[in-house]
């Protein structure tokens, strides 16, 4: 009887172990956050784009509309893909567009708004990256889209139409 | 008097080389307990990505600010999640990676009791 009972033993652990592994292998290995996590703005201190001051992130959200921060660069190809949603996203009323500078060059940062359009409303700048550690985010492009001081929604990786339907219908 | 300040210039240099390698040291070892989001596989320490590069910035910020190394992993916790760092610790998802091979040690264990001792 004891003979019999540990293959059975090794038998199971031995499949229980492949099915594991097999499930294991069709788990996709890139990391997503938990993207619809509900949580507060974080508090920090932003540089203005143009005039170069520094500015309370408590003090950009405290309006009753949406607010959707954009982490952007013009060395970003993605950003370039994202930009006409942007654009489009900006003919509504009820959502501010933020945008938060990453790691760029000013002039280079103004040529690209100048060519493709300025779609936000502020802009911020995050020269060596700290703010969007910070913040939470993991580069670019990165957009939050906020409410009450709330991060709602996030996107990672550059806008597309989907994204933008949904924004329009969460914001209707 | 002149060497008595010529001393405690030395004395001064040699400390605060001694504060600021203890700081790059602490510096590394927080980056090297980090996973890199963004380009997987990799340590925080290891990666020259963006994202790592800004990252080792934020955390020498912190040590300077005076925060210690627990409170910048929470810090980090706290923002990116539990994955960032590569020391998992236990709770309802992980318990099975840390239990297994406890596990298997008493099964193997339980074997070995079983056909040396047992047996005789």
């Amino acid at each position: 009887m004891r003979f019999k009972i540990i293959p059975i033993i090794i038998t199971i652990v031995f499949t229980a172990t492949f099915i594991i592994f097999f499930k294991g292998l069709k788990n996709s290995n890139i990391y997503t956050p938990n993207v619809d996590l509900e949580k507060k703005v974080p508090s920090l201190v932003f540089k203005s784009f143009d005039t170069n001051l520094d500015i309370i992130s408590e003090n950009i959200f405290n309006k009753n509309k949406f607010y959707l921060v954009n982490i952007w660069a013009s060395w970003c190809v993605p950003c370039r893909d994202e930009h006409k949603f942007l654009m489009k996203l900006k003919k509504s009323e009820e959502i501010e567009l933020i945008g938060l500078n990453y790691k760029d060059n000013n002039k280079n940062a103004q040529n690209f708004l100048g060519e493709l359009g300025n779609p936000y409303d502020k802009i911020f700048v995050d020269k060596d990256g700290t703010s969007s550690i910070n913040w939470g985010a993991y580069g670019v492009p990165e957009s939050f889209l906020i409410h009450k001081n709330k991060i709602i929604k996030r996107y990672i990786g550059p806008i597309n139409n989907r994204n933008l339907i949904e924004i329009e219908k969460i914001i209707k | 008097m002149r060497l008595l300040h010529i001393f405690l210039i030395i004395i001064l240099i040699f400390n605060f080389n001694l504060i600021k390698a203890n700081e790059i040291e602490t510096e590394n070892k927080i980056a090297k307990n980090l996973r890199c989001l963004i380009c997987q596989g990799q340590s925080v320490y290891d990666s020259d990505s963006e994202f790592a590069l800004s990252l080792k910035l934020v955390i020498n910020n912190k040590i300077s600010e005076g925060m210690t190394e627990e409170q910048i992993y929470s810090f980090l916790k706290k923002k990116y999640g539990e994955w960032i760092l590569y020391d998992p610790v236990l709770n309802k998802n992980t318990y099975f990676l840390w239990l297994l091979p406890l596990l298997i040690f008493l099964a193997g264990g339980a074997i070995i009791i079983k056909k040396f001792y047992i047996r005789k």
